[in-house]
């Protein structure tokens, strides 16, 4: 074994590091030392299976050989047993490709992440990266938005728009200046996704932005982060600046005469900038309060420009669809939802991480086949789908496709893929209480239903909750819900009853627990 | 002022410099209110109004090490409130309060993008997962152990990437 390079894989993305990955790999390299044997580590990024982290991996002639959760006592057993050539220990899980939580995937977007070094633009470029750049470079601006349109690919953000038409129209704006703007803001509780794909392949985000100016003729772009992601911003910085280093970005790109500067831009957690205009705000140094629509952000943007405006998951589907076609990509998925969507598997399950299909797959399938069910041990209650303001479903309802009209035809939403679990103990009293209480702390305060309505409705809640009145107040709910969704400037204030009327609706009891024992006290004092 | 010198020349320039004065002073110093507002030609109302806009921005001068635990959906889900209950009489401080021995401010957050291994913590820039009671206490006092505790990203916030996209 002495002799040649052994490469070992130990993730850098803050859910392995968060589960002690810096110690494994301080501790892999020392025990090398200390045996002697030439290990070379990458950090990668992580491949998204977040149960197995810190999921350690090493390069055989077979493949990729996993190990995980590996925690820094387990490394000297694992030299025992021979893991630097694929040796067979307890953690082990063999070949990392055919584990089936990894094989069972359709992976477009993440195709690299995990696999590479972030870092490295050889490496990047070894594993089709900038090729889709390449060939925009070639492309009309006509020509690449059509391709981007013909892919079916719509905002992954939430709202589900489709891309080539937001860009069509960025691009027939005339304007002495366009911007593209990548909203990275993604407070949603149960969402990790954009984190991952910022710090385990930040070039394709890059290279999707690059895309989308070219196509729409901007010359700069910003990416918003959040404040809350220190390790993904510090990743994505260092990237820009390799980036511009090799000529992708700045300047005359790779010898043409196409011009894109890219600059990050961080948020202060203030979960409202999530929304494309109050982003817009922020970006411009202001306070991120929702600005009335029309005129479209594509139109009159960012400074009044015309500017595109896309989640860090659409600028990171672009890349193959210009790699592979407009068609490749429409191949996947079903009815109008084209492509595949990284699903992020949260709270209380046994295999939490990202699992990305085409469109289609059903709830049952993605928290039971690959989730493998609470981690608690017991039954599933609910799952509230695509954040905070999303509805909560209960198991009546997993049969349900993932696809953007099947969900909307059930008043929920598949929005950014994130899914958050919860067991029996839950009560949905209190999740529709946090839901306005959330809506309380976050709102931008521009509009009245929402900056007043939560505070109502939580006061509402509150009585319901203590058996106050429980028919008139859920009636009075009722109402207050209508109102938030149809007087709300935007998805914060229209949204939020999302959640506090799917909770109502299915789990009714659940808001007259104390309705019963509060009668009975009366009774007796009577 | 070369904080302001430094980033004025941005595009909307106020947050990035009111990240860099936090990074260096830890908070937002009531006095630096007027300046901005000056230097950037705004009324001091307005730097004001961003300023408390946003949750991020502090205004009292903070502990050693901010603890940050996340209250959202995914962390309840995994018995967040209850581990919010441990820290608070652990540490014996409400949200936004600093314990009275300066080691720690305990801050509310709404995801820490660590859903799949909840409950999550975030000590300066370190995050943690899958956080129970005692294992909270650990992390504690590995933190307090050591003042000068090795942070994963220094200086990711302010570090902007000068010179583009102006």
């Amino acid at each position: 074994m002495s002799g040649h390079l052994i490469t070992v894989f130990v993730p850098r993305d803050s859910a392995a590091l968060s589960v002690g990955a810096d110690a494994v790999a301080a501790a892999i390299r020392a025990e090398a030392s200390t045996r002697g044997l030439p290990v070379r580590i990458v950090r990668n990024g992580s491949r998204g299976m977040l149960y197995l982290e810190p999921l350690v991996e090493v390069e055989t002639p077979e493949g990729r050989v996993a190990y995980g959760p590996v925690t820094a006592a387990d490394v000297p057993g694992l030299f025992d047993a021979g893991f630097l050539t694929g040796g067979e220990h307890a953690l082990g899980h063999g070949l990392t490709e055919e584990i089936p939580y990894f094989k069972k995937q359709e992976r477009l977007t993440f195709a690299r992440c995990g696999i590479i070094d972030p870092l490295s633009v050889e490496d990047y470029r070894a594993h089709g990266g900038f090729r889709g750049l390449e060939n925009a470079l070639a492309m009309s601006q006509a020509e690449i938005v059509k391709m981007v349109t013909d892919s079916g690919l719509r905002g992954r953000g939430g709202a589900g728009f489709p891309t080539g038409i937001k860009w069509n129209t960025v691009m027939q704006a005339k304007a002495d200046e366009k911007f593209v703007c990548c909203n990275a803001d993604e407070g949603d509780s149960g969402t990790f996704a954009d984190r991952m794909i910022i710090e385990g392949d930040p070039f394709c985000l890059i290279e999707g932005m690059t895309i989308a100016a070219i196509a729409v003729g901007a010359t700069s772009g910003y990416v918003y982060m959040r404040s809350e992601y220190p390790h993904a911003t510090a990743t994505l910085r260092h990237a820009i600046k390799l980036a511009y280093d090799e000529g992708w970005l700045g300047d005359n790109i790779h010898g043409t005469d196409r011009t894109f500067h890219l600059d990050v831009r961080v948020g202060a957690g203030a979960y409202i900038c999530g929304e494309e205009t109050a982003m817009l705000e922020s970006l411009e140094g202001k306070r991120g309060m929702v600005r009335a629509k029309p005129p479209l952000p594509a139109l009159e943007g960012l400074f009044g420009k015309p500017t595109v405006v896309n989640n860090v998951l659409s600028l990171c589907s672009v890349p193959i669809i210009l790699d592979k076609g407009g068609d490749y990509y429409r191949d996947f998925g079903v009815g109008r939802s084209r492509g595949t969507l990284p699903f992020q598997l949260a709270g209380n399950l046994k295999n939490g991480g990202i699992v990305e299909k085409a469109f289609g797959i059903t709830l049952h399938e993605l928290l039971y086949d690959f989730g493998g069910g609470t981690i608690t041990g017991r039954p599933i209650r609910a799952v509230q789908v695509g954040g905070p303001l999303g509805a909560y479903l209960p198991p009546s309802q997993f049969d349900l496709p993932k696809d953007y009209e099947a969900f909307a035809a059930q008043d929920a939403m598949v929005g950014h893929g994130g899914i958050v679990v919860f067991d029996d103990s839950v009560d949905m009293a209190q999740q529709a209480r946090f839901a306005m209480e959330f809506c309380v702390a976050e709102s931008c305060g521009k509009c009245t239903p929402c900056r007043i309505g939560s505070t109502r409705g939580m006061e509402t809640l509150d009585k319901i909750i203590a058996g106050k009145n429980v028919d008139a107040n859920l009636e009075l709910l009722a109402d207050l819900c209508d109102v938030m969704v149809d007087g709300s400037l935007c998805a914060m204030g229209g949204m939020t009853p999302y959640p506090v009327r799917s909770a109502v609706k299915h789990f009714p009891e659940d808001f007259r627990k104390k309705q019963h024992a509060v009668r009975v006290t009366h009774i007796a004092a009577e | 002022m070369t904080i302001v010198e430094d980033n004025r020349h941005l595009r909307g320039a106020l947050l990035p410099i009111l990240h860099a004065l936090q990074e260096e002073f830890g908070y937002i110093h009531e006095d630096a209110i007027p300046l901005l507002a000056t230097a950037l030609n705004l009324s001091r109302a307005d730097v004001h109004g961003v300023v408390s806009f946003y949750h991020e921005f502090r205004r009292e001068k903070p502990g050693r090490h901010t603890i940050k635990v996340c209250r959202a959906e995914a962390c309840q889900s995994m018995g967040a409130n209850a581990l919010v209950d441990h820290i608070k009489k652990r540490l014996q401080v409400d949200f936004h309060g600093t314990t009275a021995d300066g080691a720690f401010t305990l801050e509310p957050v709404f995801c820490l993008g660590n859903c799949a291994l909840s409950p999550a913590v975030m000590i300066d820039e370190n995050l943690h997962g899958r956080v129970s009671p005692d294992r909270f206490d650990e992390l504690a006092a590995e933190t307090r152990a050591n003042p000068h505790a090795h942070n994963q990203i220094p200086h990711a916030l302010s570090h902007s990437h000068k010179g583009h996209a102006q």
